[in-house]
C-alpha cells in the first residue's frame, strides 16, 4: 500500500488539476473530461476482471443496464437526482452481473468471454426489438437530472457533472484499489496463476471470482448511468458487442497491470477519438486501431506500464 | 401458421443458414488450428460481399452470366488477399502472446477494416441482384422461391461441407493441419512447418468468410455494419456447435437459420434475439458446444 499512495496521490492530483484547469481552455472539453471518467469507472471492472485473466467480451451489458435504469425512471417516473440514477446504475449492474455471474463463473477464458458476449446480445437484442418499452434503435432521450436537490442551466449541470464524475472515479479507483489489495483480490489474481492450487486451499474459485464479477459489473453500472446522464440520452448501442470491445481495448490501451490504466487509457482514446473525428471525421476509427495494434505490439503493458518502468527504475537505481 | 407461411419460413431458413455455415465454419476452422477467435471475420464477409458487387456492376453489361465467376473472384481475391497480408504480417507476431492481445488485434484489425470499407464503398446502400435474377423461380409446395437461394446457396454450402471434409481426412496438406491442430510439437519434430499450416488455414478461413458475403450479395442490399451483425452471427453458430467443429457447424447453422426464419413469421421481435439465446442456452447446457468433446481439466 505504501508503495502505491505516491502514484494514486499524484494521479489524483493530476487528474484533479485537468478536471479545474482543461475546462478553461474550451468548453467542449468538460463533456469530453466527463465522458473519459465515466467510461474510465468501466473500464476499472474490465481489469478487475483482467487480473484474475478473465477478458469479458460483453461487458457492455452492464452499462446499458446502468444507463436504460436511468432512462426508464425518466421515461416512467419522472425527472429524478443524479444521486438517485447513480444508485439505480449501480443496483442494476449489480443485480444483473449476480445473476449473469452466476452462470459465467462456471467458465474461464474462451467460454467465459464467449458466454458473456451472448448475454450481452440478448440484452442488445431485447433492447433494439421491443420498441413499445424502449423506443428501439433511437433509444430513449433522458433529461437533465437536478443534482442534490438542485437543478443547473445546461452549462452549470456540465460542470456539475465533470466534478461529481471526477468524485466517483476517484472513489472507484481508491475502492478498486484496496479491492485488490484485500485478500479476496489477491485470491481472485490468484484464479490467473493456480486456479488448482487456489482449491487446494479450501477456497472457492468461483465465489472468488463471482465476487470480482458483481463488483465489475457494479462499476459498469455506474458508469452507465453517469454516461447516460452526460450523452443525456441511451440507446441499444450502449449494450452492442463493439462497445465491449471498446472497453476491452480501452483497459489494454490504458495497461490492466494497474487500475490507474483504466483513466489513462480512457483519456487517450476519448482524446485521440475527439480529435480526430474533428480533422479526419472519416478516418478516425483507423486511427484507433492503429494505435490499438501499436500499443499490442510495442508495449503490452499498457500506458500505465510506461509508468510503473520508470518507477521500478527510480528505486532499484 | 399454415402450410404456406412454414414453407416459406423453411426455405428462408435453409437458405440463411447456407451462407451463415459459409462463414461460421471458416472462424470455427481457423480457431480449431490456430486458437485464435478472429474478430475480423465479419470484415472479410462484408469485402466479399462489396467486391462481388463491384465486380458484378463492372461485367454485368458485357454479359449477365459473368457474374457468377465474379462472385468466386471476389470471394477468392478478397480471401487471399486480405487473409494473406493479416497472417502474414500481423497475426504471426503475436503467436505464444496473451489471448486477450490475439482477439484484441483482431478487434484493431476489425476497426481498420471496417473503417476502410466506408470509405471504399461508401455508405448508402448498393444493390447488385443480378445473379439472383438471372436463375428462374421454382415453386416448392405450393411457394414460390428463388432457385438461387433454394438450390445454388444450400448446394454451394453442402459442397463445401464434403469438400472440406475430404480435404481434411483424405488429403496430405489436409492430414498436415489436423496434425498441427493435434499435437504441434511433435507435428514440428516430424517436419511441418506449423507457419505455413497457419498461413493456409487462414486464407481458407478467409476464403470462406468471403464466399459468404459474395453469396448473400445479391440476396440483400449491402450497407455498412452487414460485417458487424455477421460475426457474432457466425460465432453464435460456431460456438453453439463447439468450437473448431466442422460438422457440428452446419447443423447449428440450419437449427439457427430456421430459429430465426420461424420467429420471422411468428415473433418479428424476437429474430434478432433467437440466435443469442439459442447461444446462451446451449453454452450453459454444454459449454464445449453440442458437438465438441468435453475438456478434461488439467491439474
Amino acid at each position: 500500500m505504501a508503495r502505491r499512495l505516491p502514484l494514486l496521490l499524484v494521479a489524483g492530483l493530476v487528474g484533479l488539476a485537468a478536471v479545474v484547469l482543461l475546462p478553461l481552455l474550451s468548453h467542449s472539453l468538460v463533456t469530453l473530461l466527463s465522458l473519459v471518467l465515466a467510461k474510465g469507472i468501466v473500464v476499472l471492472g474490465i481489469i478487475v476482471l483482467l487480473q484474475a485473466g478473465q477478458v469479458s467480451f460483453g461487458h457492455a451489458m452492464f452499462f446499458a443496464a446502468g444507463a436504460y435504469a436511468v432512462a426508464f425512471y425518466g421515461r416512467y417516473v419522472g425527472t429524478g437526482d443524479i444521486l438517485l440514477y447513480l444508485v439505480f446504475g449501480a443496483v442494476s449492474g449489480g443485480v444483473l452481473g449476480l445473476v449473469v455471474g452466476l452462470f459465467v463463473v462456471r467458465y474461464r477464458e474462451i467460454f467465459f468471454g464467449m458466454l458473456n458476449l451472448a448475454f450481452s446480445m440478448v440484452l442488445w437484442s431485447l433492447l433494439e426489438k421491443m420498441f413499445h418499452y424502449t423506443n428501439g434503435a433511437d433509444g430513449i432521450r433522458v433529461a437533465r437530472p437536478t443534482i442534490a436537490g438542485m437543478s443547473f442551466t445546461p452549462e452549470g449541470f456540465s460542470y456539475v457533472l465533470l466534478y461529481l464524475s471526477f468524485a466517483i472515479a476517484l472513489a472507484a479507483l481508491f475502492a478498486v484499489q484496496r479491492y485488490l489489495d484485500s485478500p479476496l483480490g489477491h485470491m481472485l489474481r490468484a484464479i490467473k496463476s493456480n486456479e488448482t492450487r487456489l482449491e487446494y486451499l479450501g477456497v472457492s474459485a468461483r465465489r472468488v471470482l463471482l465476487a470480482g464479477y458483481v463488483i465489475s459489473a457494479v462499476l459498469g453500472g455506474i458508469g452507465g448511468s453517469l454516461v447516460a446522464a452526460i450523452q443525456q440520452i441511451a440507446t441499444p448501442e450502449f449494450a452492442y458487442w463493439t462497445k465491449s470491445g471498446e472497453f476491452v481495448f480501452i483497459a489494454i490501451l490504458g495497461g490492466a497491470g494497474h487500475a490507474l490504466g483504466a483513466f489513462a487509457g480512457a483519456a487517450v482514446f476519448e482524446f485521440v477519438r475527439f480529435y480526430a473525428s474533428a480533422q479526419l471525421a472519416d478516418a478516425w476509427q483507423m486511427i484507433l486501431g492503429g494505435v490499438l495494434i501499436a500499443i499490442i505490439l510495442l508495449a503490452p503493458a499498457g500506458l500505465i506500464g510506461f509508468i510503473g518502468r520508470r518507477d521500478r527504475a527510480a528505486r532499484s537505481g | 401458421m399454415n402450410l404456406s407461411i412454414a414453407v416459406l419460413a423453411a426455405l428462408d431458413g435453409v437458405s440463411y443458414a447456407a451462407l451463415v455455415f459459409l462463414v461460421s465454419v471458416g472462424l470455427s476452422l481457423i480457431f480449431g488450428v490456430m486458437r485464435i477467435v478472429n474478430v475480423a471475420h465479419g470484415s472479410l464477409y462484408a469485402y466479399g460481399a462489396y467486391a462481388a458487387a463491384t465486380i458484378g456492376i463492372a461485367v454485368a453489361p458485357i454479359s449477365p452470366w459473368l457474374t457468377y465467376p465474379g462472385l468466386l473472384l471476389a470471394a477468392i481475391g478478397i480471401g487471399v488477399v486480405i487473409g494473406g497480408l493479416l497472417e502474414r504480417f500481423l497475426l504471426r507476431l503475436v503467436y505464444g502472446k496473451d489471448e486477450a492481445l490475439q482477439l484484441l488485434i483482431t478487434f484493431a484489425v476489425f476497426m481498420i477494416l471496417d473503417n476502410l470499407q466506408r470509405l471504399i464503398w461508401g455508405v448508402q446502400p448498393i444493390f447488385a441482384a443480378v445473379p439472383l435474377q438471372l436463375l428462374p423461380n421454382i415453386t416448392v409446395l405450393g411457394v414460390g422461391y428463388t432457385s438461387y437461394q433454394t438450390l445454388l446457396l444450400p448446394g454451394v454450402a453442402i459442397l463445401t461441407l464434403v469438400g472440406l471434409r475430404y480435404f481434411l481426412r483424405h488429403t496430405l496438406s489436409g492430414a498436415v493441419i489436423l496434425a498441427v491442430t493435434e499435437d504441434r510439437e511433435a507435428a514440428t519434430a516430424v517436419g511441418i512447418d506449423p507457419q505455413r499450416v497457419f498461413l493456409t488455414t487462414f486464407i481458407l478461413g478467409a476464403i470462406l468468410s468471403a464466399l459468404g458475403g459474395a453469396l448473400a450479395s445479391p440476396t440483400t442490399s449491402l450497407l455498412p455494419g452487414i460485417g458487424t451483425d455477421m460475426i457474432v452471427l457466425s460465432f453464435a453458430v460456431a460456438a453453439t456447435a463447439g468450437l473448431g467443429q466442422i460438422e457440428g457447424a452446419a447443423v447449428a447453422a440450419v437449427m439457427i437459420g430456421l430459429a430465426r426464419a420461424f420467429a420471422i413469421y411468428t415473433y418479428p421481435e424476437f429474430e434478432v434475439l433467437m440466435p443469442y439465446l439459442i447461444m446462451v442456452l446451449v453454452l450453459l447446457l454444454r459449454p464445449q458446444g453440442l458437438f465438441g468433446a468435453a475438456r478434461v481439466r488439467r491439474i
